[in-house]
């Protein structure tokens, strides 16, 4: 063989590089082993497959929220690189909860020294911005991570992800296990990207398990462990449809706004935010969709059990779900053929070939502010406090044919709309009306769309007169003020930057 | 004309009430003092009624204050906050003959003077809440030129007559009082109010007892939820038919006017008066839903 | 008017404010204004307490708010009110409560 390969490379020098055949199990020796075969991805502890990842200093760690507030993957993750006496990792969530409280102690002896996420909240957030990090935030859009992962500035070592169930090879789900997440739709792209892939799950099962949501062949190591999630936080039912007669007002005016927006059509595509007007308007629209006899094709989310009910009952034809937010979706998804589970990539980067939010035609969202321009605040608080989540937000809104934001034009004594935002995420290009139990104000890009809800005599104002209710109302405010200091970074979900948070002053 | 479908009760010493109450634009708003508020916080409450009365957001609705009755330590002290907060309406609770309309009327005549405010301009209902409230309720209605509105109040009344709510058909538990009160308030010429609904929860039920008064023919309806309020109205939205039918006598009348007829005819037949009034409301309410 | 005893008004549900007013040997008032919207509302605050204390002549006490969001009428109200418990006063001076 030696000599062949010479010849080969005096034929054509490239050759070189070919190496002569070394034996049957050259590159998988684990085939020689029968329990290696089969069992080499088990490992008996967090600890044993944080080893076999070969994880060292200064690597990026990465993470999934699918189990909202009941997550128990990354405290229990990142209490043991602590034990291990890992230091200045990079963590990278796709959001981080109130239930994450436990990083700041990390933060502070210099376990994590990078976070990279949609969203804080809780301890973590007032922390952060109080100054506990040296480097800033980065924060970006579920869209805007995979871009990101993309162009290689997020570069992932190894991600650990909680599943509902698995295998021994790695066939993981998030739907049908005992304690189930619904759809792993962050965790498929962290499984595509990462060099390693580490899954936890409280139940190995046989194999082959599927549906396989996450598929052997991007899985390294398997953990069995006590909990992924606790149940008590997951496994509640439907989301309950507000009864604060507010948000139910402001839920009407908003699908009232969808029936004469000109988008109410037959085979009309729709999403709602996880908020409570968002959510509630799906009931409002459910009543007009059955007097009119409109279906919807499909919606697309962020799924609630509202959206799983008008699935069931025919008025949604195919749910497109990225993520779960209560146990009704997530039981919607395991039964309904048409209830489809999606990666990141395919619901909202901007360089993926085709993101689901281009395909929308009315999206609901909220706000935290919203200024004249129509430009979204959704993350920083009226303390200053970097505590939100970008979330799909400037995905949807950009690619949406009509992006509604519904919010109380107050909120106890803090206007929601303001002159400039305190922090910008959604550009004000993206959005087009905005409703709120004052009124409903439409961006004047958008005349055809306004002319419509005047002619349907909707209350609608300009959304300087909706400023002046609200600063009549509480006075007006003045504004926040904040240190030098740069505490987060806001990057649009191109990854360009479009906002910075800086440190609160006290 | 006035609309007058919805009354919403706000509690008067709740503050986040107070703050937005006003964003779900009932026909009218009834700050209390009286049921809503403990002993203990009577005096708050007045002082928040006071401002709240005060108010520009509130200036685009009919704002009615329920006082304490006047027999009680509360009562006297509400109305001087009620009548020179410049309230539209006093309520008064348990009602129970026309001499307590004309005591409330003294006083109320007394401060309007003592605050500067024009005698008259404060207007008056009553709440019915027992059997002799409903034998005396056209004395009642009749007892005072600032009677603007009747209110029958079912849970009082009801222990009053040993008997409860059936929530079920026709309700006849209720029914003597109902006629009485709109007896009282159509042959005085002013507002008759129904019974409020407390379970917050049953719009089925809300609705069911919405559609009785509205047959019955109340102008509209106490109500201690605001979501009450998007559902009373669309209730009594009145039918495309009812509303091109109000179209055409409107017309003729505007015709009859312009030509200088006395008389206003449609389809062959006179048109009187009163029947004009109700076109006109029924287009009022048309352009309010 | 004069406080001569510890009284409260308020509450501290969102919206509402929390007053607790108590006498004070000084000749002189000692205000403490805690509030969830100080940042933005802070001075404005200050003010509609100030002009409510000066309208009912209190030259002295102790003043303590935990104010919850609450609009400049409410702030009025409960300011009055506990300023009234305080003082142990049962007349009302209506001119100088509006």
């Amino acid at each position: 063989m030696n000599i062949a390969l010479k010849q080969l490379e005096t034929q054509d020098p490239e050759l070189s590089k070919l190496l002569p055949f070394a034996g049957a199990d050259a590159l998988t020796p684990y085939l020689e082993s029968e329990s290696a075969k089969l069992h080499r991805k088990l490992c008996v502890s967090l600890e044993e497959a944080i080893k076999r990842t070969g994880l060292k200093e200064g690597m990026t760690i990465s993470f999934h929220h699918a189990f909202r507030e009941g997550d128990k993957v990354i405290n229990q993750v990142v209490d043991t690189l602590a034990r291990l006496g890992f230091k200045n990792l990079t963590l990278a969530s796709s959001s981080l909860l109130n239930c994450h409280d436990p990083l700041v102690d990390h933060i502070k002896n210099g376990v994590i020294t990078q976070i990279y996420t949609s969203g804080l909240r809780g301890k973590l957030a007032e922390a952060v911005s109080n100054g506990l990090m040296k480097q800033p935030v980065q924060i970006h859009s579920h869209g805007g991570r995979v871009h990101l992962l993309q162009t290689g500035e997020l570069k992932i070592d190894v991600a650990f992800l909680g599943v509902a169930c698995c295998d021994e090879f790695g066939n993981a789900n998030g739907s049908r296990g005992k304690l189930n997440c619904g759809s792993l739709g962050y965790a498929i792209v962290d499984a595509l990207f990462a060099r390693q892939v580490v899954l936890l799950t409280e139940e190995i099962v046989d194999f082959p398990n599927y549906p396989a949501s996450i598929s052997q062949d991007r899985v390294d190591w398997v953990v069995k462990v006590d909990q992924v999630g606790d149940p008590s936080k997951i496994s509640v039912g439907a989301a309950r449809v507000t009864n604060n007669p507010r948000d139910l007002m402001i839920a009407r005016y908003a699908a009232n706004v969808i029936e004469h927006s000109g988008y109410f059509n037959e085979g009309f595509s729709m999403q709602t935010g996880s908020g409570a007007s968002s959510t509630a308007a799906t009931r409002f629209l459910e009543e007009r969709m059955t007097s009119k006899g409109i279906k919807a094709s499909f919606a697309l989310g962020g799924i609630t059990g509202s959206i799983a009910d008008l699935h069931k009952k025919g008025l949604i034809k195919t749910v497109v779900d990225v993520q779960s937010f209560d146990n009704d979706a997530a039981e919607s998804l395991r039964t309904s053929s048409a209830h489809l589970e999606i990666s990141a990539n395919e619901y909202a980067n901007p360089t993926s070939k085709g993101a689901y939010v281009d395909r929308v035609n009315v999206v609901i969202e909220s706000a935290l502010e919203i200024d004249l321009d129509f430009n979204v605040n959704v993350i920083t608080g009226s303390d200053g406090v970097m505590r939100g989540a970008s979330g799909g937000h400037c995905d949807v809104a950009a690619a949406a044919d009509l992006t509604i934001i519904v919010a109380p034009l107050v909120r106890s004594r803090i206007p929601t709309v303001v002159r400039r935002v305190t922090t910008l995420l959604t550009p004000g290009e993206s959005i087009d009306v905005l409703v709120t139990d004052h009124g409903i104000a439409v961006n004047p890009k958008r005349p055809e769309v306004e002319k419509r809800l005047r002619d349907a005599r909707l209350p609608v104002l300009t959304i300087e007169e909706l400023r002046q209710r609200a600063v009549a109302l509480t006075g007006e405010p003045e504004p926040l003020e904040f240190a030098d200091r740069i505490v987060g970074v806001i990057r649009y979900r191109d990854g360009s930057v479009i906002d910075v948070v800086r440190q609160v002053k006290n | 004309m006035k609309l007058r479908r919805s009354m919403l009760f706000v509690p008067g010493e709740n503050a986040g009430m107070l703050s937005t109450s006003f964003v779900y634009k009932p026909d009218s708003v009834m700050f209390d003092l009286e049921d809503a508020v403990s002993p203990s916080e009577k005096d708050a409450a007045r002082l928040m009624v006071y401002q709240a009365l005060g108010h520009p957001a509130y200036r685009e609705i009919e704002r009615v204050v329920r006082i304490n009755e006047l027999n009680t330590e509360f009562g006297l002290k509400d109305l001087e906050a009620a009548v020179r907060g410049r309230a539209d309406v006093v309520r008064l609770p348990k009602t129970e003959n026309a001499e307590e309309i004309h005591a409330l009327e003294a006083h109320v005549a007394r401060i309007e003077t003592a605050c500067g405010r024009p005698v008259g301009e404060t207007k008056l209902m009553a709440a019915i809440e027992s059997a002799s409230g409903v034998v005396n309720a056209v004395a009642i209605a009749t007892a005072s030129p600032r009677m603007m509105a009747i209110a029958l109040a079912g849970f009082d009344y009801l222990v009053d007559m040993h008997t409860t709510r059936s929530r079920d058909g026709w309700e006849p538990e209720l029914f003597y009082a109902r006629a009485a009160v709109l007896h009282a308030a159509r042959s005085a010429h002013i507002d008759a109010f129904d019974v409020a609904y407390g379970n917050v929860n049953d719009d089925e039920g809300f609705l069911r007892e919405v559609k009785i008064a509205k047959q019955l023919g109340f102008n509209g309806k106490s109500l201690i939820h605001p979501k009450q309020i998007e559902l009373l109205h669309k209730a009594y939205e009145p039918t495309e038919a009812e509303i091109a039918h109000a179209k055409r006598v409107i017309t003729a009348a505007d015709e009859a006017h312009r030509k200088g007829l006395g008389v206003v005819s449609l389809d062959g037949k006179m048109v009187d008066p009163p029947v004009i009034d109700e076109a006109e409301m029924v287009l009022q309410m048309a352009a309010a839903s | 008017m004069k406080i001569i005893k510890q009284a409260i008004a308020g509450t501290l549900e969102s919206s509402d404010l929390l007053v607790k007013v108590a006498p004070s040997d000084k000749e002189r008032r000692d205000v403490v204004i805690k509030s969830e919207v100080i940042k933005q509302f802070g001075k404005q605050i200050n003010r509609v307490v100030t002009d409510t204390l000066d309208r009912l002549s209190v030259s002295s006490g102790e003043i303590e708010i935990e104010d919850k969001g609450a609009l400049d009428c409410v702030i009025r109200a409960r300011v009055q009110a506990a300023i009234l418990r305080g003082c142990g006063s049962e007349e009302l001076d209506w001119e100088k409560l509006s």
